[in-house]
């Protein structure tokens, strides 16, 4: 299971206001905090905190100075995706996100290619997000092609079915779990599949509980990644039972202490 | 026309973690040579798909107290040396080719000799004298009276770089401690589980072991007696580290002798069984045949006894990692 940790991202204030006054601590510490537990790659977003293509620079240095882990850069602007792809020290990254319409699929989907980098491909257009499984198929198997086109290999492609609320659109979470069943046929081997998870908890009161419940119903549709809260204890404890329950992980009695000790996290 | 034949190499994510045992001088010990095992990134012998940098070892047993219940056809090659520890490993290096000698430390079993751990500690020392090979030294399998013997003897062998064993599920603190201390590798021993296998390796890397001074033993069996039980726990582990699993990359050892020649098939004279033929032929073959198969299911060292099987497994050996070629 590749972890995405979500955490440094303008949609919370302390990293909102880090960005704006440039200042790295609060995003040092929660890189740190990340990776001690075990995400694969750090998501970097500098959202609405800013405009300036040189803060997502930034925001991409501060975090390489304060952990090896690699790097999501988590931009819709093609210039904020370059700048954040420029500023890396040649550690692995993926790029987060281009969407099935050509505008995107042309400026983003060569950025990621020159760079060496992965892609995320979430299955929205110009019409705005999929509401049926064949949208989410016809998007994703569109993103796959003009990514494989462009030289990236199926294994540094991502596709995101589009996690919906569940407290305001209950319908839409299987017909997810059906388009990353029809994912995992694009290709052998199958691209990854990501979603970011937090989105179903949305305004609940459940949170954890819910998105911990979607991720192991989607890990056995196929789903293989996931951009997502990695503090939540009980979440990675799940995942790492799916793991073991989809026989990817030899079973022993200490395999959540495996489970992060694989990942490098205590 | 050439038919184009697919390339159906696989090729692994991770190679076994590779252990040396023993100390030159110059490593702080007083071996002649170290021997190494692990590294590949292939199934056993399986040169086409990945680098197999080290063979597979062979260890002849030596006991601290001479064994009562060894069948003559493999008590009388040492029949001279059983009650001398020194001379007994002497023989199996200079005679027989010895890789290595495992020290049983049978004689301190508190259901037999209970020999004391100032006698376990001078057997370690005159094979020490005796040979300048490297040595696994096995404790007699009473987790308490182990943990009473190990303090000793792991001080009296400090820097030689032995292999120190068993650890288990139940009893792994003392012996991983020991070796930390005493610069030692260990041995982590699990019941035919596979499960039981992975966890005594997590608890030893959570007491600070590093995994890369593991070797595994997944138990034996002897040929007829669940052998390919164990034969397919020890080919899913090396499946499993060769893909990535961290927690089941170690170099795996198989306790050969003791498991043949306690079976009827391997002991019994030919009076007894007089349509299973000669035992002084039929008893070395069981031995060695038990051997090959764990050669091709991962084996990296084999302890064994009889010096016939010893030398048929070696010549084997050679010819699987394609030696005179």
């Amino acid at each position: 299971m590749i972890l995405i940790g979500e955490r440094i991202n303008a949609g919370f204030k302390d990293i909102a206001r880090a960005i704006r006054e440039h200042d790295p601590q609060p995003v040092v510490k929660w890189a740190k905090k990340q990776a001690a537990c075990g995400a694969d790659y750090l998501d970097v977003n500098i959202g609405a905190a800013s405009r300036d293509p040189a803060d997502m620079a930034w925001l991409v240095e501060v975090v390489q100075g304060a952990v090896p882990t690699p790097i999501s850069v988590d931009s819709n602007r093609p210039e904020v995706i370059r700048a954040g792809l420029e500023a890396l020290d040649g550690r692995a990254a993926i790029v987060n996100s281009t969407t099935a319409d050509d505008d995107k699929l042309e400026a983003i989907v060569p950025l990621a290619a020159e760079a060496g980098a992965g892609i995320i491909g979430v299955a929205m257009d110009a019409r705005g997000s999929p509401q049926d499984v064949a949208r989410r198929v016809e998007n994703g198997a569109k993103i796959f092609m003009a990514c494989v086109e462009a030289g990236i290999p199926p294994e540094m492609i991502f596709l995101d079915p589009v996690l919906m609320p569940i407290r305001f659109m209950q319908e839409q979470a299987t017909k997810v779990l059906e388009a990353i069943r029809e994912y995992t046929l694009l290709s052998d081997p199958p691209p990854h599949i990501s979603v970011g998870l937090s989105n179903i908890c949305s305004q609940t009161r459940e949170r954890s509980l819910i998105a911990r419940t979607f991720l192991v119903m989607a890990m056995a549709m196929g789903l293989d990644a996931a951009i997502c809260n990695v503090l939540d204890d009980e979440l990675l404890d799940a995942a790492a039972t799916a793991e073991l329950i989809l026989n990817r992980e030899i079973y022993s009695d200490g395999y959540l202490k495996a489970f992060r000790m694989r990942r490098g996290g205590g | 026309m050439a038919i184009e034949v697919p390339d159906v190499r696989e090729s692994f994510s991770q190679a076994i973690y590779t252990v040396t045992l023993g100390a030159t001088p110059q490593e702080g010990g007083t071996r002649e040579r170290t021997v190494t095992v692990g590294g590949e990134r292939a199934l056993p012998f399986h040169h086409f798909d990945g680098e197999i940098p080290h063979p597979p070892v062979v260890a002849m047993e030596v006991w601290d107290i001479p064994p009562q219940d060894w069948p003559p056809v493999v008590r009388t090659p040492f029949q001279d040396v059983l009650d001398d520890p020194g001379r007994w490993a002497a023989k199996c290096v200079e005679e027989y080719g010895a890789d290595l000698i495992c020290l049983r430390l049978v004689g301190c079993d508190p259901n037999g000799a209970n020999r004391s751990p100032e006698e376990a500690v001078q057997a370690v020392r005159r094979v020490l004298e005796a040979v300048k090979v490297p040595l696994i030294i096995w404790g007699c399998g009473a987790p308490d009276k182990d943990n009473d013997v190990f303090p000793a003897v792991a001080e009296a062998a400090q820097g030689e770089n032995c292999l120190l064993g068993t650890i288990t599920e139940d009893n792994y603190k003392t012996l991983t401690a020991l070796a930390t201390a005493y610069g030692h590798k260990v041995i982590a021993e699990s019941p035919v589980d596979i499960n039981i296998a992975k966890q005594v390796n997590i608890l030893a890397m959570d007491a600070g072991f590093p995994l890369e001074g593991l070797v595994m033993y997944p138990s034996t069996a002897a040929l007829g007696y669940g052998l390919e039980y164990v034969y397919t726990i020890m080919e899913r582990t090396r499946i499993a580290g060769l893909r990535g699993d961290k927690l089941m990359a170690m170099p795996m050892l198989v306790d050969v002798g003791r498991e043949a020649w306690g079976v009827k098939e391997a002991r019994a004279p030919k009076e007894e069984q007089p349509q299973w033929g000669d035992e002084r032929v039929r008893g070395p073959f069981w031995e060695a045949a038990t051997a090959y198969t764990y050669l091709l299911a991962g084996a990296d060292i084999l302890i064994m006894r009889h010096p016939e099987a010893v030398r048929a497994t070696k010549l084997t050996i050679g010819k699987l990692m394609g030696e005179g070629a």
